[in-house]
Formats: C-alpha cells, structure tokens, sequence
C-alpha cells in the first residue's frame, strides 16, 4: 500500500545508470534543477531561519540569555509545557482507544467515525477556537451551567487545553491506526488464548509492539501543541502571566518596544521543533526497522 | 487519510468485549469533534438564510474571502511546480546531502506558526537591511500581500513534496525508458509519460496545502498585520470580529471556510478511493 511506504526515508534509489542518465535530462540540466530546488528551499525556508537567529544570537549569547530570563517569559513557557503536557496525555489515551476502535472494531458508522478523526486537520485553529467560546464561552448554555458549579472553561487552563486537544486530536490515532492494522490480531487473540486478561494482554501485548507509532503520534501532538497559536489566542483572553502561554507572548513581544525577548523566545521554540523533528526522524527509522523484521 | 479497508481477522466471536472501548472513542470524537461543530454551524445559521447572506457578503468579509482565495490560488500555483520538481529531484538524482535535505523537508510543519512569521519579518520586515533594499525598490513584502504569500509557502513547503515522493518512488520506469527508447526528449517523457501517473498525488498535495492555506492565522498575522481591506485574510478577520463583538459575522465566514475545507477533504477522499480502485487495492 502506498500510504505505508516509507516517504520520510525513501530507500536510496541508487545512482541511475549511465545508460539513464542520458535519457533522463542531460548533465547539466540535472545540476540546473537540483541547483534551482536547494536554491527555493534555501530561500524559502533556511534564509529565513538564519534571519531569525541573527536577530535573536546578534547580542551575543549572554544577551539572548538576560532577554529570556524575564519573569513573563519563564511563565509563558511554563504555562505551554503545562497545557501541551496535559493535552498531549489525554489526546495519547484517547487516541489509542479511538486507533483501537477503529482498526478491531466492526459497527455501523465506523466510517464516517474515521473521517471525521481527520477533520481538526481541516479546520482553521481560528475557528477551532471560536467553537470552543461558542461552546464554553459564559454566554452559553453550557458555559453558565458550569460557570455556575465554579468551573471556568473559556478564558481559562481548561479551555486552552481544549483547544490545544482539538487541533492536535488526529495525530496519534492517524499514527497507529496503520501501526495496528499491520500488526494484526494474532498475537493479542495467543495472548487471550493463554488466559491473559483484556488489560493484561494490551499491557503486555499490544502496547509494546505498538509503542513507536504512540512516540511518533506522541511527538507530534507535543511539536504542534507548543506552537499551537491561533486556537489558543481565541479562548485564552491573553492575559498577561495568567493565560499567556509562549507563542502569545512571541506575538504580543515581536510589536513592543523591546522585542528582543520575543525573539529569544522564537529562537528556543525553532531550536525546540528542530529537536523534535530530530525525534521524529530517528523515531520512524525504528517504525519503519520494526515493519521491515516483522514481516 | 487512508480508507477504512476493513480487518480481514474481523472480531466477531467477542461482540461485547470492546465496548467501552467503543464508548470512549465516540465520547471522545463526540465531545471534541462533533459537538462543538454542530453548535457553531447552528448558531451561524440560526438568524436565518438572509442574515447570513448579509454577513458574508459585507464589503469586509468578502475582501477578506477574496483574498484568502486568491493568496491560496498563487500559493498553489507555485507549489505544484516547485513540489513536484524538488520530489522528483530528491527521487530521482543522487547529490552530496540529499538525506539531510529529505530530513529538513519536513521543518515547516515542526516550526510554530508564529515563529515563521517572526522569522519572515526578522529577514524583510522594514528594520532588516534586506528589507530596507526592497522598500527603496519600492517592494513592500511585510505588511503587504506579498507577505502573506511567503508565509502560505513557507508553512505548506512540504505538502505536494510528501505527496508526490512515494508515488515516485514506486513508480515503473519501464514505460519512460520505453518513452525515451522510442525517441521522446525528456521532457516530452516527462510531461506525456511520468505526469499522467503523478497527477492525482500532485492534486492531493495541491488540495492539501490550499486547505490549510485558507486556515492559516499565526504566520500570516504577524507578516500581514490585520489592515481592513488590505491584509486582512478570512482566518484575521474572524477573529477580529470575535474580538469586536461581532459574533455572528465571525461564525458566518467561519462557517464559509469550513464548508470549503470540507469540500476539498471529501473530494481528496473520493480521489483516494478513485486511485485505489484503480489499483486494484
């Protein structure tokens, strides 16, 4: 199946031979293509980048440093940490139930159930937003009914939360729901036959041969979850040290008078999902070296 | 997104097993997914068929449509040419750091949306020396709709390249030898022989990138700002009518985009299924 194959790490396809490499374009117009491509990527994406890091490292690192070492912009990291952190374990338990459901489970509606996991990909975090203080927001039903019980949704932890969640909702199932289907039923029904438990046998069987899809899924929720802007800023409210998470307090420092901070701050979060996309590199060669022994 | 193909080992002995499983993942989708849909399409069209028609079709809104489309369109245009040339090149051609490139394609989707933005303002906003050169040229790129284009091909870079790469890779090249045996030119191999197989994935990758592109907030409100019938894209624009109390007009564009978005997702789908038949899968 194609949407299996391995479009991360495409195998070396292997220098083309000298009878090819006349037919396919001549030398030069070879050089001129791959020239043209390094040169729109460079321009595109790695000019900006180093922009970015010339702006933030040109005072020096111990400069980029006194920026970052600002109380509001220890909490905005921290309050991101927290709600990706939150979101992300939610989003991973439900996500492997919803993978589970998905791929063993056969019941009218399943698929429509499986499109519409796909459908936060299709919404603008904006909107995401503004359904969520439609939804929660102190003006709804919903939200007076809990606002009545003490508990505020919009505004708050819970609604970036929830904000965070629903545009970060596809990833884990989408990640494991090949990872599952490839690894079959075989081992899990063994499992059942030997006597094990529901649990025990997703404990002991199903979790562990599934777990570096749940790191792949996981990895995403985290790289979009702390860049996460739009859906935030919607039912946040912005408040300075008690809603302002990192990528608020980047937008609102970028246009102050000192925006060195804001900066810094852009700097350790591209540093941070250059990390992750690390991560995620080396993680699918282990999905993909699991693929490769099990079949 | 791949189509449900059904388990072949389908788990009927133990009907009862999963159903709290079962439960948990309509709960989950219920409350996250549909509940919030549905009640933000009933409040934007409960003031009736002629409020709406009225909110979208104010001068404000419909500037910011237009030109959330219209950025889209040339975001595409570029894309589709630019993604299949840097598939075919990261296919096809062996090159001192091709993994590394390969790796870093996927950059744009790590970075976060803001930090794009900070990143383009940092390299043409008015206080850069590269932005000060292009203002005395009399280019405006921050604060200006070119802005917004750099940010929408930033943020989409690797759309039509992902999509377009795998099919490359699995693809025959028996016919394009036979093609070039026969005396095509290779570009003529190209364009009669390769593009034919290549062009659903094209169009996925294209129908992926311009749905995200009529979302797309972070970057774009950084580079663009949010001046009124200038750099106000639809996603700025709503929530600027949030901001200002006007709920209803927000929903109202909202509702638009969303409708569109979900177009071009079930279109993709029905492709999908299109090319997998086709394929016998």
């Amino acid at each position: 199946m194609a949407a299996d194959s391995d479009w991360t790490n495409p195998p070396a396809a292997g220098p083309p031979s000298a009878g090819e490499a006349e037919t396919i374009g001549s030398a030069w117009g070879r050089r001129l293509l791959i020239g043209a491509v390094l040169s729109w990527f460079a321009i595109l994406i790695l000019v900006p980048g180093a922009a970015l890091a010339r702006q933030a490292l040109g005072g020096g690192l111990a400069a980029m440093f006194a920026a970052l070492n600002q109380p509001e912009v220890y909490r905005a990291f921290i309050l991101s940490l927290w709600i990706t952190a939150a979101a992300t374990i939610l989003n991973t338990i439900f996500g492997v139930a919803l993978a589970l459901v998905l791929v063993r489970q056969r019941f009218w509606g399943r698929a429509l159930l499986d499109g519409v996991v796909d459908m936060p990909f299709a919404i603008s975090p904006i909107i995401a937003g503004l359904m969520l203080v439609v939804l929660y927001g102190p003006d709804s039903a919903l939200g007076g009914w809990l606002e009545d019980r003490g508990i505020q949704v919009v505004y708050a932890a819970p609604g970036m939360v929830l904000a965070t969640m629903f545009v970060t909702l596809p990833f884990v199932t989408r990640e494991l729901v090949p990872v599952l289907r490839e690894l079959g039923e075989e081992y899990e029904q063994a499992a059942h036959t030997l006597g094990a438990g529901r649990w025990r046998t997703f404990w002991s069987v199903t979790l562990p041969s599934i777990r570096w899809g749940v790191a792949y899924g996981v990895t995403l929720t985290i790289a979009r979850g702390l860049g996460e802007f739009g859906a935030v800023l919607v039912v946040s409210g912005n408040i300075i040290g008690r809603t302002q998470t990192a990528t608020l307090y980047i937008a609102d420092g970028v246009e102050s008078f000192h925006p060195e901070g804001a900066y810094a701050a852009s700097m350790v979060l591209a540093a941070v999902s250059f990390c992750l996309l690390v991560g995620m590199d080396l993680i699918r060669r282990r999905l993909d070296r699991g693929k490769g022994g099990q079949s | 997104m791949p189509l449900s193909l059904g388990n072949p080992v389908a788990n009927r002995s133990r009907p009862s097993q999963g159903l709290t499983l079962r439960a948990m993942g309509l709960f989950y989708i219920g409350v996250m997914v549909v509940l919030p849909m549905t009640v933000m399409t009933f409040q934007a069209v409960r003031p009736g068929p002629r409020a709406f028609w009225e909110a979208v079709l104010d001068p404000y809104a419909l500037h910011a449509l237009k030109l959330t489309f219209v950025t889209a369109f040339i975001m595409v245009a570029v894309n589709v040419v630019t993604g299949t040339a840097t598939a075919w090149v990261l296919v096809r051609y062996e090159f001192p750091g091709r993994t590394l490139i390969n790796a870093l394609i996927d950059l744009p989707f790590a970075v976060p949306t803001v930090v794009t933005g900070v990143m383009l303002v940092a390299l043409y906003g008015p206080s850069s020396v590269l932005g000060a050169i292009l203002g005395k040229a009399g280019w405006k790129v921050i604060y200006d709709q070119p802005g917004i284009i750099l940010a929408l091909l930033f943020v989409t870079y690797p759309f039509v390249i992902r999509s377009v790469q795998p099919v490359l890779l699995e693809l025959d090249r028996a016919e394009e030898e036979a093609a070039a045996t026969l005396g095509a030119g290779s570009w003529t191999t190209f364009r009669r022989v390769t593009l034919p197989s290549l062009r659903p994935s094209i169009l996925t990758g294209a129908g992926l990138s311009f749905s995200r592109a009529l979302g797309e907030f972070g970057s774009v409100v950084m580079v663009a700002g949010n001046q009124p019938l200038l750099t106000k894209t639809a996603p700025i624009y709503v929530f600027g009518e949030v901001e200002s109390g006007n709920r209803h007009g927000a929903l109202v564009v909202s509702a638009v985009l969303l409708a569109c978005s979900l177009l071009i997702l079930i279109g993709l789908n029905a492709l999908q299924r299109k090319g997998e038949a086709r394929n016998g899968g």
